[in-house]
Order: C-alpha cells, then structure tokens, then sequence
C-alpha cells in the first residue's frame, strides 16, 4: 500500500511527550559532552571535528523531536552562517596572523608578540585556538547541511 | 554488464590482497614508516607543543595545514548545498 | 590484538558491506551501512587508533546516516538498479 507523504505526516502524531522529554533530558548532555571533547582535545582522544560533530549532532537531534521550527529558534539561520564562517575564519585568520607576525604560516610561537608568553607553550594554547574553530565551523555546517537536505531548502519542516 | 562488473571488482580487489602483502606487519617498530619521521614526533611532540596527546599536537600544529583544508572542504561543502538546495519562498 | 575478535569483527564488516550494495530498499542498506560504520569504528578502536574510531563513530555512524535518511526521504526509497 502506498501513501504519500503528506498522508504519512497527517498519520504520525505530531507531538509525543516521551519523544520530548528523552530528548529534552539528553540534548543538554550530549552539548556538555561535545564542549568536554573540544576542549579535553589536548589530553584525551577528540578535538575540534569530532566534538562539532557531537555538538551538531544535539542540534540535529532536537530538530528530529521538535521539528525544523523549533531548532530554528533555538540556533536562527543567521547565527548559523555567521558562526560557519567564523570557524573557518579563526583558523586562516590565525594561521595569517602568525605570518603577518613574522613567523611561518601556523607557526603559532609567532603570537608571543601579542601576548608575551612562552612561545612553546602558545603552540598548545595556538592549537586550542584552532580546534575551537575547527568545533563552530563543523558543529553549523553540519546544522546547516541537515537543514536543507531535510527541509529541501525551504527551512519550513523537517522529517 | 552484471559479470563484468563482478570480475572487474574481484580483479580489483584480489590486486588490493595481493599489495597487502607488502605491507609492515602491525605495530613492527622496524617498519619503514616507524623508523624515519615518527621517531622524532615521539621524542619531540610534547617538547615542542606542550600537547600530552601527539595525535593532537601532530594534526594542529605539524600538520596544520591538512586540517586547515579538511575544515575548508567542509566549509565549501556546507556551502555548496546550501548554494544548490536552499530558496527562498517570497 | 586479539585475532579471534579481530576475525568476528572483519566477516561481520565483509558481510555488511556485501549487504549494503545488494539490499534494494535504500533505508534499508542505509542502516545497514551505519552497522557498517560502527564496526570499522570497533575495528579502528581495536588497532589503538582511538581518534580515527571517534571520527569514524560519530561521522561515519551518526552524522552521515542521518544525512542519507534525510536525502532518501526527499527523493526516493526504491533503488531503481
């Protein structure tokens, strides 16, 4: 028997309480455990791409359980792009900056001249920088990427 | 064409099984690739980086730039579906 | 490495993949690739490359399953070949 897709969606309920409070439990843990990655990269297993993915991963399952609507207004479009670029703008900005500094593309001793620390030790603050950029961009362009391909790029419902 | 796909797929991969015979057994410390430029990341990574975890300190900091473009290619991706797939209703 | 896990966990991902290129429901195969997925990050965690099984546990097994679903729910589920 074949429906299509909008009898499929008038079928399904449109609001199930246990759906949305597992989720409503779980998202905040599972963003708690993505920031844990991103930061704990230095010593532990994870960095900036596995922990974005976490992180966009929260946002995409709340929109599972709420609908594409809700997460909009938990994490707008707007927001989205600006923090999609500024990942990606953190990382070339500050491997440039390292040059502009008169050290090598991403040689992060070159900082200390802004900062007057260690030069050693601004290659681990350096890669800190870096893998939180490398956490924004992913965690929205993998937010942004679910959005369309879900939606068909109205941005109206999701599945 | 299906058994010509299926005998250029188990040439294909019977090719793949042959090159594995060529590769270092697991975890040999005399393997080529374990002998030049892994040494030094061993001895030097935390040194140079202050970073505990090398697999960190090798993808942030030497190999900076393999990252760079891995978050580049996500980037132009996100964008391109977003070029292609997104409209506006007005 | 422990060879008898070792042999479980590669004919399970021999089988998967053979499964997930012959299956004709798209949703189906998708799932499938997701076991896939999560073996070869068991396979990886195994080998002590714990990074590579984090990235393939959540890209390979999460994100990107997600992204078929959503892809076979605009498009179709019947694989035409």
């Amino acid at each position: 028997m074949r429906i299509s897709l909008q009898e499929a969606r008038d079928r399904i309920p449109q609001r199930d309480t246990i759906l949305e409070t597992t989720v409503r439990l779980m998202v905040p843990f599972i963003q708690l455990y993505g920031l844990y990655v991103i930061v704990h990269g230095h010593y532990s297993p994870g960095g900036g791409f596995q922990g974005g993915v976490v992180l966009g991963a929260s946002v995409i399952l709340f929109a599972l359980a709420f609908g594409l609507p809700a997460s909009k207004r938990y994490l707008s479009e707007s927001t989205d792009i600006i923090l999609a670029n500024t990942g990606a703008l953190i990382y070339t900005g500050i491997a440039t900056l390292c040059a502009l500094l008169g050290g090598m593309f991403l040689d992060y001793s070159a900082l200390a001249k802004i900062l007057p620390i260690d030069p050693i030790s601004w290659h681990s603050h350096g890669i800190f920088l870096v893998e939180v950029g490398v956490g924004m961009g992913v965690t929205t362009i993998m937010v942004s990427i679910y959005w369309d391909m879900a939606s068909a790029g109205r941005l109206d419902e999701g599945l | 064409m299906k058994p010509l796909a299926l005998l250029a797929t188990l040439i294909t991969g019977a090719l793949l099984l042959y090159g594995t015979a060529d590769f270092a057994a697991w975890g040999d410390p005399q393997s080529p690739p374990n002998r030049n430029i892994s040494v030094r990341y061993v001895e030097e990574a935390v040194k140079e980086t202050h970073v505990p975890n090398i697999v960190t300190a090798v993808l942030g900091d030497y190999r900076g730039y393999d990252t760079m473009f891995e978050l580049v290619v996500i980037y132009s991706a996100g964008m391109a579906v977003m070029g292609i797939l997104r409209r506006r209703e007005d | 490495m422990i060879w008898q896990l070792d042999l479980v966990l590669l004919l399970l991902v021999v089988f998967c993949a053979v499964a997930t290129i012959t299956v004709k429901d798209l949703l189906s195969a998708t799932i499938i690739f997701s076991a896939y997925s999560f073996l070869m990050c068991l396979l990886w965690a195994e080998m002590g490359a714990v990074d590579v099984a984090f990235t393939e546990a959540t890209v390979g097994a999460g994100v990107s399953t997600i992204f078929f679903i959503s892809a076979i729910f605009r498009t179709t589920r019947r694989s035409k070949d």
